[in-house]
């Protein structure tokens, strides 16, 4: 698998220290497979390229400032072609670009070979967070930021911060290590990137279409990296972390995971209560509304009250309508299953002062989305 | 030249005698190039000063983690605003100033080609601006989807995204005029005995940058009105859902964004190869492959779009093709750079304010040209794209390549232009303050960006805190001394330290430095006499005494 080698002596030493500082602020975070590796070793060689030519270019040109100056009585030697030098540092150049495209270009082929993958998660992103499908297993979840707000509001004069601030989540990816996982990316509404630094991924998603990349972690642990594509006003709030266990330790997580979504799922054509939908409301509206129309419903920005609001307020198709399809700065909740549909919207009805005493059943979602 | 100055002068009286409009209106009808070119360069000055405060305004937030002014959303629309209105608003139009301002002076030209047609060129400029300015006001605020308005995102986006479409019809239109001029300008207009390679660099590089422009701004215009139509007309070009590629857009708008890359540095590389060789006193070295450098550099331009994308998910083979044309660039950038140093070795350099300004745009440039091609790599590209890895590289080429050469030019030619000199000292203060502070806030995002940290984000984890807040004090440090560079231009014009004479840096050797400091209004309503641009190339051993 390890495709680059570096092939110069000084590089390697360079290397060694390049190693000892991986864990520095300074440099790439360690690399946990050897794509991230060989990565790390490319920079590592491009770079002893560039200061050699720096230190050469940069010297010649600090000579002739510092010594060739009119104060000094230097005389202009009025010299303004060489055929011969111009070939050379074209020549030369081009030479020293091929022996970096020759490691890179090999790089670039291991990268892009995502077959024999033995687990395979669909990672897609939503406004503002992730979620993973165990497209084998048969479950899935969202990963959602778990720093809380009054960690990040420093308005009020507050800045403490936990260790991983804003890169904790609720559910981190977990994977098994030594072995190959497929990432295949998309997403919900805009384009979001899932990028994951120590394994040497980065890979966007993008709505409507299927795009693949691949990692082969070589140790246990937890790695974190951050959603890198500017996707609205969270962008800074989507943290990716992947948790990678042994063997056993992941079959036990999957067998676990598909047990619970067994437990989970919601009959659709189930008949609910008031009281249950406005409960299960209120949990859907924390995980996937508050965020921007805030806790107490009073909206932000370009989101605007739901508290009194005409939507809330006025006939329920209209609301179902704008929930299911979205406006303006506000993404299509679609993908929300029916019941979760019905119970936001029933709470909405009957919370922050709204007192339509309405009630949705999941078969009115099933049917407004024909 | 004594004789041609006097003609001059006879003809300048002569042109006085037909009243100049004067006040609001000589401005407003402005068809004179030297007025348009002044008008440019404040406008493009004032937007510097908006742009940069944007930008004060996202490293103030930035200071440390956590957020304390701005909300996410107003801190998304501060990054867009201030991408575009310093590339669209600043960089561009006092690149196209100083053309209008020095080409026809540089080639001998009474004025652009179409003068009335630069009067509107110049101000379609206001209303953009405007409209980019009102958009932080309407409901929903100014587009915040980043310079590059990418969709979906940029089709969420309220109406502030409209108002920033049609600023960029406006703008791209504005460049479309103003590049025909230079073209029909520098093809047309040039003295008697000026070929075109014996032409001055910065000739070049505007005619070659002009093209540039032709060439990509309506593809910009395209990309910009599909997403107006995506946004209110039903189209589905960039919407998956309607059977739409949110990718294509990105393809279009690189193939327009990659060479606007260039349109902002040729112009500069012009200027650099203007100032070395006068205050070397020596010949520019390897003119011709100067040349041969600014128009592969050009057409290299065109195939290496997809360098941007990366990260979007494309074959293996495109990915090597994008790589490969991508490393290819740094050939003839390196040929230019290499004929730099060799222009100012063994000469007998001197250091007023805008060699500095020249040498510290060939160091900086060089950095900057590093980490481009270390971001060539496509696997490390995989590593760094979309950090701030690629935005110290790109500041390292637009702040200390684009701005400090038009800081270089100002200096260099603000005795042309007002006759009077600038204060050296508070010059050079200028550019030791900006050098100094422009490296504190950029360099340390080289490390953010190898660590992982994604551009664009308001709050960061704790481990980017320390060089986030030396960025942000080396930004304030920079903004701040911008003012000198403002007090030094008033206080030139209104009389500075004295007289300038016309040739106030004895190596200028190009048309301009034979016409009295000012210029006045109206220059070379004859051409020069084939003698003098004669003495002017052999000067510049652009043309042999046995010729």
């Amino acid at each position: 698998m390890r495709v680059s080698r570096i092939p110069a002596a000084p590089a390697c030493l360079l290397l060694a220290w390049h190693t000892a500082a991986a864990d520095s602020r300074t440099g790439f975070q360690t690399p946990q497979t050897l794509i991230a590796q060989d990565i790390s070793d490319l920079h590592t060689w491009i770079m002893v390229i560039i200061i050699v030519i720096f230190i050469a270019v940069f010297g010649v040109m600090f000579y002739a400032v510092f010594r060739h100056r009119k104060s000094l009585g230097h005389k202009a030697r009025p010299f303004h072609e060489n055929t011969t030098v111009e070939v050379l540092w074209t020549v030369i150049p081009a030479l020293i670009l091929a022996v970096m495209a020759w490691p890179a270009a090999k790089v670039v082929l291991a990268q892009k070979d995502s077959r024999g993958a033995t687990l395979t998660v669909k990672a897609t992103g939503y406004q503002w967070f992730w979620g993973y499908d165990y497209v084998d297993y048969g479950f899935g979840y969202k990963s959602k930021l778990t720093t809380p707000r009054g960690q990040i509001d420093n308005y009020r004069g507050n800045s403490e911060k936990g260790q991983h601030y804003l890169l904790e989540v609720d559910e981190p990816l977990v994977v098994p290590v030594g072995q190959k996982v497929r990432i295949l990316t998309t997403s919900n509404d805009v384009i979001h990137s899932w990028a994951m630094p120590a394994f040497g991924v980065k890979q966007d998603a993008i709505p409507g279409f299927i795009r693949d990349t691949w990692f082969k972690a070589e140790r246990e642990g937890t790695f974190r990296g951050q959603c890198s594509e500017l996707c609205g006003q969270d962008h800074g709030f989507m943290p990716i972390v992947v948790k990678v266990v042994s063997a056993a330790q992941f079959k036990d997580y999957v067998s676990q995971k598909q047990a619970a979504a067994k437990a989970m799922a919601d009959d659709p054509s189930k008949v609910w209560t008031r009281d249950d939908l406005v409960t299960r409301g209120q949990k859907v509206y924390e995980a996937n509304c508050q965020s921007c129309h805030q806790a107490n419903g009073m909206g932000s920005g370009a989101f605007p009250a739901i508290a009194g609001s005409r939507v809330a307020n006025g006939p329920i198709g209209g609301h179902v309508h704008l929930v299911l399809t979205g406006k303006n700065a506000m993404p299509s909740w679609a993908a929300l299953s029916d019941t979760e549909i019905a119970a936001v919207i029933t709470f909405q009805r009957n919370a922050f002062g709204n007192k339509t005493g309405d009630m949705l059943q999941p078969k009115d979602v099933k049917l407004a989305r024909k | 030249m004594t004789a041609s100055t006097e003609t001059l002068h006879l003809q300048h009286a002569d042109h006085q005698a037909h009243a100049e409009a004067s006040g609001w209106r000589r401005w407003l009808y402005a068809t004179n190039h030297k007025d348009i070119g002044t008008l440019y360069l404040w406008f493009a000055f004032a937007m510097f000063m908006v742009g940069g405060t944007m930008a004060l305004g996202i490293r103030a937030e930035l200071f440390q983690p956590g957020m304390q002014f701005w909300h996410p959303e107003f801190f998304n629309q501060l990054t867009t605003l201030h991408g575009i209105i310093m590339v669209f608003g600043a960089i561009m139009p006092a690149f196209t100033g100083l053309a209008n301002w020095m080409l026809p002076l540089m080639i001998g030209a009474p004025d652009m080609a179409f003068a009335r047609m630069n009067n509107w060129s110049f101000w379609l400029l206001p209303p953009a601006a405007l409209l980019l300015l009102i958009s932080l006001f309407v409901p929903g605020g100014a587009a915040a989807g980043g310079w590059t308005l990418y969709p979906p995102l940029s089709i969420q986006a309220g109406m502030g995204m409209d108002l920033a479409i049609f600023a960029i019809h406006l703008l791209g239109l504005s460049s479309i005029m103003g590049s025909i001029n230079i073209v029909t300008t520098v093809l047309n207009m040039r003295a008697p005995g000026m070929t075109m390679l014996k032409m001055p660099m910065f000739a070049w590089t505007s005619l070659v940058t002009a093209y540039l422009l032709i060439a990509v701004a309506p593809v910009l215009a395209g990309a910009v009105t599909m997403l107006l139509t995506d946004r209110h007309f039903g189209t589905h070009f960039f919407k998956a859902a309607g059977g739409g590629d949110p990718v294509l857009f990105q393809h279009i708008f690189w193939f327009f964004g990659h060479p606007e890359v260039y349109i902002m540095a040729l112009p500069a590389f012009g200027i650099v190869s203007q100032i070395l060789p006068t205050f070397a006193r020596k010949p520019l070295f390897g003119y011709v492959s100067m040349v041969y450098a600014v128009g592969s550099i050009a057409i290299l331009s065109f195939m290496v779009w997809a360098h941007h994308m990366f990260a979007v998910g494309m074959p293996a083979t495109a990915q090597l093709f994008f790589m490969f044309m991508t490393m290819l660039i740094a050939v003839p950038t390196g040929v230019k750079v290499f004929n730099w140093i060799a222009t100012m070795w063994e000469g007998e350099m001197s250091f007023e304010t805008p060699m500095l300004f020249a040498i510290g745009f060939v160091c900086l440039f060089t950095v900057g040209g590093f980490s481009g091609l270390v971001l060539s790599i496509a696997p490390i590209d995989t590593q760094m794209t979309d950090t701030y890895y690629v935005v110290a590289h790109f500041h390292y080429v637009l702040v200390a390549g684009a701005l400090f050469s038009l800081f270089g030019a100002t200096y260099y030619w603000l005795p042309k232009w007002t006759g009077y000199m600038y204060s050296e000292r508070l010059g050079k203060l200028h550019f030791w303050w900006s050098m100094v502070w422009f490296n504190v806030t950029f360099f340390p995002m080289h490390f953010l960006g190898l660590a992982g940290m994604p551009r664009r984000i308001p709050d960061y984890p704790l481990q980017f805190t320390d060089f986030n807040g030396i960025a942000s004090v080396g930004a304030f440090c920079f903004g701040l001394g911008q003012l000198l560079f403002l007090y030094n231009v008033i206080h030139t014009i209104r009389g500075g330290v004295g007289r300038a004479p016309a040739r106030p840096w004895e190596g200028g050797h190009t048309l301009e430095w034979d016409v009295a400091s000012p210029a006045p209004h109206h220059t070379w309503a004859t051409p020069p006499d084939e003698a003098l641009v004669k003495k002017g190339l052999r000067a510049q051993s652009l043309e042999h005494d046995h010729e």
